[in-house]
């Protein structure tokens, strides 16, 4: 990449970080986030918070079943 | 030499038998993830909406491949379930403005407002003070149409594809939509705690 030609603005970096971080944007996009991220710092603040916030959605996994919609569930298993 | 009526009949009941014991098996397993996929899903009926994705699955348990698949299969039953009662429903679809939700930036208001003026880790301390009832209780507040592809994409981990395909919506406009979701996600996780006070009670505890 050389000169200005591919430096993208703060709202376009913001707007690409979490499909960055899915690996979904091409190699263009990829090389332009991360020159952007290179010497934006508040940017490189958005990708941290984006990564927080994609752990906060993934840490909601499935826990134990209440013992009562357990045993309604089962149930139901049971009589098919 | 057995009978051929016989012998052909017992195999089926045999299978039948064998069908009916390992879906049970498999489903039981992945009932936890399917109820919580529910729950995400919807606020009330949680447990109907399983129900009705079990006897779905049930019926069209020769579709299934290999074991291993159950989980992701059984999910993708369920969310096939969840767009048909949308439908029956008929509701007209909140497209947001797109200006509204493009705007707001979560990390930037913390910036601004600063409402954990005592923490050096502002943004995760914000972040460590939603509990799975009140990160649920936020995605609520999300219309259907932007807190399916969110919860599919980032709970469930299926690809985009996968969700454009279970929902019977464009690529494009999954993608599209999941950027919105997005948004407003960070939008409410703002004013939720705001409407409920949910720094106070989290610095209080």
């Amino acid at each position: 990449m050389t000169e200005s030609h591919g430096v993208i603005p703060c709202s376009e970096a913001v707007r690409q970080l979490w499909d960055y971080l899915d690996q979904a944007v091409s190699p263009e996009d990829q090389a332009k986030v991360e020159q952007h991220l290179s010497f934006c710092r508040r940017c490189c603040g958005e990708l941290e918070f984006a990564t927080q916030l994609r752990g906060l959605l993934a840490s909601q996994s499935a826990e134990e079943l209440p013992p009562h919609v357990k045993a309604r569930l089962e149930r139901f298993l049971a009589d098919l | 030499m057995p009978q051929p009526r016989a012998g052909v009949g017992r195999r089926m009941v045999e299978v039948q038998d064998r069908t009916r014991e390992s879906f049970q098996r498999l489903a039981s397993a992945e009932l936890p993830a399917l109820y919580w996929l529910a729950r995400r899903l919807v606020r009330d009926g949680a447990e109907d909406l399983v129900q009705e994705a079990l006897l779905r699955a049930y019926r069209s348990y020769g579709t299934l491949r290999r074991e291993a698949a159950a989980g992701p299969w059984l999910k993708s039953i369920l969310v096939n379930v969840f767009r048909d009662q949308l439908r029956r429903q008929a509701r007209s679809p909140e497209e947001l403005p797109v200006d509204r939700v493009e705007d707001f930036s979560l990390y930037q208001t913390l910036v601004e407002q600063d409402p954990l003026p005592y923490s050096d880790t502002l943004h995760h301390d914000y972040l460590r003070a939603f509990a799975k009832e009140d990160v649920r209780e936020v995605l609520l507040r999300l219309p259907e149409l932007y807190r399916a592809p969110l919860v599919l994409r980032y709970m469930d981990g299926f690809a985009t594809k996968e969700i454009a395909r279970l929902l019977d919506a464009p690529l494009g406009t999954v993608l599209a939509r999941l950027h919105r979701g997005r948004k407003r996600f960070e939008q409410e996780l703002w004013a939720y705690a705001q409407e409920t006070g949910l720094l106070l009670r989290r610095t209080v505890q």
